[in-house]
């Protein structure tokens, strides 16, 4: 169990790299506490693997140091990190048994064998593993084949830190979330440090304490879950966590107030001073489940904004309308017992979760 | 579920019977009928059931063949298989050099067989051959036309020179087949380079290798021109393996019985071996599964 700290860390895959846009990762400067649960969430080709590599070190970083427990590990071999790693695809040995295959990394340590033993039928009986423990590797579904990968990444109990690349690729919906439950617990009673690759935004917010959500080779923001939803600090959270995603809207700034297609949506004097610096692009964000949407009776008042309603889906638990006003659309999320009626509404955005962000990072 | 039957469908393997039957059955059929009779001409000609089998079977010249043929298809299996797979374990893996070495290897392959005789018999010679004349040099009494133990081991090393590459490339496809994830989970698992190479190479190289050993086996029993070529099966008959002494019996004393008779029994050989092989490797494999 160790701290991670990635010091003024930066990866190119090319000898020499230019501009930004060499960089597979851009530079940071980041701090993983021992026994933390991370996870790394972004798109595809964000980085999120090569940081991984470089933290397990099958890669060396061109830029910056890894640190465990403040020592400086870069330059070292993965089997000298002392850390676990589990791949997206299932890596078994074939001819071994499950159990070979699970005593595997102790063996190669050198660990004794009693020890080996009991070592091994406890990470099985977490796993359900138990009962095919004589049985050859090759012969098993790819559903235990990563089973018993995810095994071997945990048999070790001194190991720095476990890292999963994408583990349940490969795994039916069901077992996933057994699998997922699994990890959660094993992770509450020993409490590694673990890192955790992953596209999928519930595996990540379910797993994780602390999400750390990349793209184009950058962390736009570490946070727990509650953050990454309640205060994007990067449009491409807003829009990447939640589903739908976060409403964005090109708007200016004017009089006390944004100014979205000609309506105005009041700002508190705290984000007005916030933005008193703000340059670039600016647009304006707001949740699905934070935006309110009233009928068309209500009274407009101050802050009102009057609305066609678009479309209605229902998706059974609550309903997403799509309204729009001038050019601007927004989804609204709407609880399954209100009514919608008519072509249009109102529309009311609270202060609390009115967002405003300058070339897609959050100043208010 | 109900299984649909349908007769008609073995009307569909008729082209390739008659194929199968032309290309094969029909002259295997042929030296069959050769090998129960003794023909003095087109008219002439005498049922003699196995007497010609019971014949070869006595034949002292015939075991010696043999056991000249089995100990040197070992040795070509003992040396080629191990030194195919250690050298597809250092080719590079990615670059320039593939191409490279893939040509390099691939020459000895295209290289017609009896061209390759007459290669390394210029190339074996102790006046013009390049091969003889440093052996000699070096003080080495080196002569594969007088001694037999030269001769022998010429065949050898031009076989493991002609066909080595044949399992080099079989074993490289195979070790190219495995994901790097393998090999990162094997560092990380911090296993040896042997634990490498017996857990995750050997077992993903199993299948190519039994091609490999089958495709060497049944080649190198069978092997005929490159010998021929190189020393006619001398001196003596130090290098008479089987096919060479098939030939003299049928085409140099015309003993057609005979030469049937032993054709089939060295046919029944080959497909014995390859036939218990392959069960054997395969249940190897099967009964790990269950």
């Amino acid at each position: 169990m160790a701290r991670i700290d990635l010091k003024n860390l930066a990866h190119s895959y090319f000898p020499d790299p230019r501009g930004d846009d060499d960089y597979a990762l851009r530079r940071m400067e980041h701090v993983w506490e021992d026994g933390g649960a991370y996870a790394l969430l972004g798109p595809s080709g964000c980085g999120k693997t090569t940081l991984l590599n470089i933290i397990s070190g099958l890669l060396t970083p061109s830029h910056g140091q890894v640190l465990f427990d403040g020592k400086d590990v870069t330059g070292l071999a993965p089997e000298q990190r002392n850390i676990a790693q589990v791949f997206q695809f299932p890596v078994i040995y074939d001819t071994m048994t499950v159990f070979d295959n699970l005593a595997f990394p102790l063996r190669n340590r050198g660990i004794a064998e009693t020890q080996v033993k009991s070592r091994v039928h406890e990470i099985a009986g977490m796993l359900d593993l138990t009962g095919k423990l004589k049985q050859k590797a090759r012969g098993l579904g790819a559903d235990e084949k990563q089973t018993i990968s995810l095994g071997r990444g945990l048999v070790r109990d001194d190991v720095s830190a476990i890292l999963f690349d994408e583990p349940l690729t490969v795994i039916d919906p069901h077992l996933k979330w057994v699998l997922r439950r699994k990890l959660k617990e094993i992770h509450n009673k020993l409490r590694p440090t673990m890192v955790y690759v992953t596209h999928d935004q519930i595996e990540a917010l379910t797993f994780a304490d602390k999400v750390v959500v990349m793209y184009g080779g950058k962390v736009v923001q570490l946070g727990t879950p509650q953050e990454l939803f309640e205060n994007p600090a990067h449009t491409f959270v807003g829009y990447f966590i939640g589903s739908p995603g976060m409403n964005f809207m090109p708007c200016n700034i004017d009089a006390g107030a944004a100014w979205v297609d000609g309506q105005r949506i009041a700002l508190s004097d705290t984000q007005m001073t916030a933005l008193g610096k703000a340059t670039g692009k600016l647009e304006l964000g707001i949740r699905p489940e934070f935006v309110r949407l009233e009928g068309e009776t209500a009274v407009v008042g101050d802050d009102g904004i009057p609305v066609n309603i678009v479309k209605v889906e229902d998706l059974g638990q609550f309903k997403i309308a799509t309204t729009r006003f001038g050019n601007a659309e927004l989804k609204v999320k709407v609880g399954e017992d209100q009514q919608i009626s008519g072509q249009n509404g109102i529309l009311r955005f609270p202060q609390q979760w009115t967002k405003i962000y300058a070339d897609s990072q959050l100043v208010a | 579920m109900n299984k649909i039957t349908n007769n008609k469908a073995w009307f569909l393997v008729l082209p390739v019977f008659f194929i199968v039957a032309i290309s094969a059955i029909i002259p295997l059929m042929t030296v069959v009928n050769y090998s129960v009779q003794d023909i003095f001409g087109p008219d002439n000609r005498f049922f003699v059931g196995t007497e010609w089998f019971k014949q070869v079977l006595d034949d002292s010249r015939l075991h010696e063949a043999l056991l000249r043929q089995i100990g040197y298809t070992f040795s070509v299996l003992l040396i080629e298989i191990p030194l195919g797979i250690c050298i597809a374990l250092t080719l590079p893996r990615k670059g320039w050099g593939v191409s490279a070495c893939m040509v390099l290897l691939a020459l000895p392959l295209l290289i017609p067989w009896n061209v390759v005789g007459t290669i390394w018999q210029i190339f074996g010679r102790a006046d013009i051959g390049l091969g003889g004349y440093v052996l000699n040099m070096l003080g080495v009494d080196y002569n594969y036309t007088q001694s037999s133990v030269d001769a022998w081991l010429t065949v050898l090393v031009m076989d493991v020179w002609h066909w080595t590459s044949l399992v080099v490339l079989l074993c490289y496809a195979g070790l190219r087949s495995i994901p790097d994830a393998y090999y990162q989970a094997a560092k990380i698992d911090g296993a040896s380079r042997w634990a490498v190479f017996r857990f995750i190479q050997l077992p993903k190289m199993q299948s190519v290798l039994v091609i490999g050993v089958l495709l060497r086996f049944m080649d190198s029993f069978m092997i005929y021109t490159e010998p021929f070529v190189l020393t006619g099966g001398g001196p003596g008959n130090a290098t008479t393996f089987l096919s060479q002494y098939l030939t003299r019996m049928a085409v140099g004393q015309f003993d057609l019985g005979p030469a049937a008779a032993f054709s089939l029994i060295y046919f029944l050989i080959i497909l014995l071996v390859c036939w218990v092989f392959y069960t054997v490797v395969m249940n190897a494999g099967q009964r790990e599964e269950h």
